[in-house]
């Protein structure tokens, strides 16, 4: 492990895979605003800043976490993943494809979100009970669905990584 | 501003020193709220996530203890086995927030944030938690009711940390519930935790977010202690129903934009008849 870090305006972050600078920023910013405002990421959506959404879910360190509540600085030297680190664009991941399959994406805006947390879910939980994805994806609100095709999508994931050996 | 990421116990404590009134940032699931909403403009940030003395819990079975390291989150708190040694703390932990919010928040935070609906406070009230702190000048500790000041105030002074604290493994069935809106990211409107000690032959019951901090319920306890069978395990109806008015009794709810008085206080009564009866099913 290194040593302890104190940070200046300028630290880097290790954002899907690469170092990312982060240059003139206020240290005090979240996670979130670095990753759309300063890096240009923008697939993590900012909503209600206070954890209640799930819209700006991403991975630091493997655990899925609301990046609004992570102080960007705070997570120098940890593993960040976001949307844009799931799929290269154009060549979309198996969840990504089963919530266009089963009509699980409305406005779009809570997919980012829900797409991590779904990720999340399968690595941990590989043949998830309704039950369980509810529990799972309870941290992502949608308002426009109503769930149950997000359910769905879930489920197909599920089955398609079983037949076909993956899971 | 300063951000400074310790890596080791040591390195925070000095850090603290050098700014003694630094927000210590744990999970940032309060903290990080307020910084967002421009409520609050912190000059020092000791973000303590990555201090790995704090990150573990350890069972002490002689002393049928279980001390938790202030940065366990509440989703390690949900794991086997500390879950089957600490069991009302792992449902109170599993009605925090969402995952996300669980892989964040740490119970050290509840505890340093000290709001009355801190879901961890009412499980570490119950079971006469001690807790630790630590500065460079040394280390103490204290009872969690000494601990707890009032509404987010506690008794940490400048330039302390929060290490942990120390739970008994009780014999006995304990729990907690919580009322709120639905059953994800809800701030308890009001909530109880039960704890039995069947060697001390006491039931424990404390309450969240109906007071200025957690309150413990003297009398309820007393009268439970006499009415129940801790043999049998069995109260009567009326008994737990004479235990949750006792304990609506005891809380002093307020109005806000959440919820009335009224409907906490009744909501308080409903949760620790209930519990009784979960501790003690039989009739």
């Amino acid at each position: 492990m290194s040593e302890s870090v104190a940070l200046n305006e300028q630290y880097e972050l290790h954002v899907n895979g690469e170092v990312r600078p982060v240059r003139d920023s206020w240290l005090g910013e979240s996670l979130l605003y670095v990753l759309r405002e300063r890096l240009g990421l923008l697939g993590s959506k900012g909503a209600c800043e206070q954890g209640e959404c799930g819209s700006c879910s991403v991975l630091v360190d493997d655990e899925l976490v609301c990046s609004c509540l992570v102080l960007a600085a705070s997570a120098v030297d940890q593993s960040i993943v976001t949307i844009e680190g799931v799929a290269p664009i154009g060549s979309p991941s198996d969840v990504q494809q089963a919530f266009v399959d089963a009509g699980a994406v409305q406005c779009g805006f809570c997919t980012p979100g829900l797409i991590m947390a779904t990720h999340a879910l399968l690595e941990r939980t590989a043949d998830p009970t309704e039950f369980e994805i509810r529990e799972e994806l309870s941290g992502n609100v949608c308002r426009c669905t109503g769930y149950g095709r997000i359910i769905e999508a879930v489920q197909r994931v599920a089955v398609s990584r079983r037949v076909s050996g993956q899971a | 501003m300063s951000v400074i990421v310790p890596n080791s116990l040591s390195d925070a404590l000095a850090a603290l020193a050098d700014n003694p009134d630094a927000l210590v940032l744990a999970g940032g699931t309060d903290a990080m709220v307020e910084v967002n909403s421009g409520h609050r403009k912190p000059s020092h940030v000791i973000a303590i996530n990555r201090v790995s003395e704090l990150r573990s819990w350890t069972y002490d079975p002689v002393a049928a203890t279980v001390h938790i390291g202030s940065g366990v989150t509440y989703a390690e708190l949900m794991e086997s086995p500390v879950a089957d040694l600490l069991p009302a703390l792992a449902e109170a932990s599993r009605t925090v927030g969402s995952p996300q919010i669980r892989h964040a928040g740490t119970l050290g935070g509840n505890l340093g944030t000290c709001s009355p609906a801190g879901d961890g406070l009412p499980v570490v009230s119950a079971l006469d938690g001690i807790v630790h702190l630590a500065s460079v000048a040394g280390e103490r500790s204290l009872s969690v009711h000494e601990f707890m000041v009032g509404v987010k105030r506690t008794a940490r002074q400048p330039g302390e940390l929060i290490t942990g604290v120390t739970l008994p493994v009780l014999t006995g069935w304990q729990g907690y519930s919580k009322v709120g809106v639905r059953n994800a990211m809800v701030i308890a409107l009001a909530s109880t935790c039960l704890a039995t000690d069947l060697e001390g032959r006491n039931v424990r019951l404390a309450l969240g977010s109906v007071g200025p901090t957690i309150l413990r319920c003297a009398e309820a306890e007393a009268f439970a202690a006499t009415a129940v069978s801790f043999e049998a395990r069995s109260v009567s109806a009326h008994d737990a129903r004479r235990f949750g008015e006792l304990a609506a009794a005891a809380s002093r709810p307020i109005n806000d934009h959440r919820a009335t008085a009224e409907y906490r206080r009744h909501a308080i009564g409903v949760l620790a008849s209930r519990l009784l009866r979960r501790a003690f099913p039989n009739e």
